[in-house]
């Protein structure tokens, strides 16, 4: 029965959501409508699951003394901190989450992806190598299309590198990029059948 | 020479982000304004908002957060004000959670900027969490996802929502985004209802929808900060986009210079090797 039932239930959704889409009959409408309020209600439940996790992994954390456990502190904090600030209603209203959103959260975030333009930099010095002939295509292919993507490279170029950098985007990249989604397509349409047929389980734990 | 070369393949990183602060630092104070050049992708999903008519719906979402915002915040408020500037009515959504409250200032500033009022000319609906639940669930009845507005206000008490029902009532979609929503909005939104939809996105991921554009299944893509600068162009009007551009320019040359300098003397060492 452990095992029967999730596959039963898994194979009886998967059936009407795949059937509803061919079928044009208010029945078939009502189910889709149903199963999108459904979605949504055990997505947020999830929310709660991922908050409960996080919670257990961070405390265990701190007990066992694990590595860099000082930063649990932070972690649980925060998470802390910002729930309490949008549901204490005096909080609220002293716009208290804004306040952490527009210093803390704000600042921290863009810093962080700020700083990949300095790591990128570095990178590209010490990685990106004409070792051989197709690292040598990679690395003109990046060059054409860094330079051709900024004006100066349009100025410098007369409009070469921009040509070039379109043409690398409209012509390789898309080749490669539909190659690359049909793949992913069939792979996603067999793994779905899997799933639906109950030969996959290990969205059941290994079960 | 060789001496040098093995030398320079040795640099230290804090050499390489010094000088990348500097590319940044010296195109801010001494800003100069580059015309940039506008792609045809660019000037879609310009042409897009510019065939709108006074009184018509078009819904923006904008799912980005403080860490993309200086790549978007800019292609939003040109949108938003060529929006205005063709008297249309806007109806922002949020799917990121972490860019609620950053998306809610940024349409203030523009509806103080513009005199619009809220719930007559602008509505924001907020967030919502799983962007491919909301986008499936908004295409029978928006009220499903959002049955009041951001601001805790039913929706059919505001006059810019009371005859909104799905996606027909829309002129087109417009997602400025910067996570895995906009492939939900192209799966889950364009190809189950079928509206015209363009998409604002951050440099990087711009070459995965290159092959959605030529499909025809969005009209138009902004390709990070160059597309906000290009519709800041066809707009003729802001120019942040424009001035930032000048500074990804030098940063861009920056790092073709190291890795031509790089290569050198890598190619230098491998022939003292051989």
């Amino acid at each position: 029965m452990k095992k029967q039932l999730p596959v039963f239930l898994t194979f009886i959704c998967a059936f009407l959501l795949t059937v509803q889409y061919f079928v044009p009959h208010r029945s078939f409408e009502q189910i889709y409508e149903v199963s999108n309020i459904w979605l949504q209600i055990i997505g947020v439940f999830s929310i709660f699951l991922g908050i409960t996790s996080l919670v257990t992994m961070h405390v265990r954390k701190i007990r066992h003394r694990q590595r860099q456990w000082q930063y649990s502190f932070i972690t649980l904090g925060g998470l802390f901190a910002m729930v309490a600030a949008g549901l204490i209603p005096a909080l609220e209203q002293r716009g208290s989450y804004e306040w952490l959103y527009d210093h803390i959260l704000n600042p921290i975030s863009a810093t962080m992806f700020s700083l990949l333009a300095f790591f990128i930099a570095s990178a590209a010095f010490r990685a990106f190598r004409a070792r051989s002939a197709i690292a040598t295509i990679l690395l003109l292919a990046a060059v054409f299309v860094m330079l051709g993507r900024v004006p100066l490279g349009d100025r410098m170029s007369h409009g070469l590198f921009p040509a070039i950098a379109d043409w690398l985007l409209n012509v390789p990249n898309v080749a490669a990029k539909r190659a690359i989604l049909i793949g992913v397509g069939l792979g996603e349409a067999s793994m779905a059948l899997r799933v639906m047929l109950g030969i996959e389980r290990s969205y059941m734990a290994g079960e | 020479m060789r001496g040098f070369l093995a030398k320079v393949s040795q640099l230290d990183r804090r050499v390489i982000f010094l000088l990348m602060a500097v590319a940044v630092i010296i195109p801010l104070l001494f800003p100069a304004k580059l015309s940039v050049k506008v792609t045809p992708e660019s000037k879609k999903v310009f042409d897009l908002v510019e065939s709108l008519q006074p009184g018509d719906l078009f819904l923006l979402d904008m799912d980005y957060g403080p860490d993309t915002m200086a790549e978007l915040e800019p292609m939003t408020y040109a949108i938003m004000r060529h929006a205005h500037r063709r008297g249309a009515r806007l109806i922002c959504m949020c799917l990121a959670a972490t860019g609620v409250s950053l998306i809610e200032s940024e349409i203030r500033t523009v509806a103080e900027e513009r005199g619009m009022e809220y719930g007559r000319d602008y509505g924001y609906l907020g967030y919502r969490p799983y962007p491919a639940a909301v986008i499936l669930s908004m295409g029978q009845d928006i009220r499903q996802s959002f049955p009041i507005d951001y601001y805790g206000t039913r929706l059919d008490s505001l006059p810019i929502f009371r005859n909104v029902k799905n996606y027909r009532d829309f002129k087109f979609v417009l997602s400025v985004n910067a996570t895995s929503g906009v492939d939900a909005w192209i799966m889950y939104g364009k190809e189950r209802y079928n509206f015209p939809l363009a998409i604002g996105v951050t440099a990087v991921m711009a070459a995965d929808y290159y092959n959605y554009l030529q499909s025809g299944q969005i009209v138009g893509i902004l390709g990070g900060l160059k597309g906000a600068a290009e519709y800041e162009t066809l707009l003729g009007e802001g120019e942040r986009a424009t001035i930032w551009m000048n500074i990804q320019s030098i940063c861009h040359l920056l790092i073709v210079v190291l890795i031509i300098i790089g290569n050198i003397a890598f190619m230098a060492g491998k022939k003292d090797q051989s």
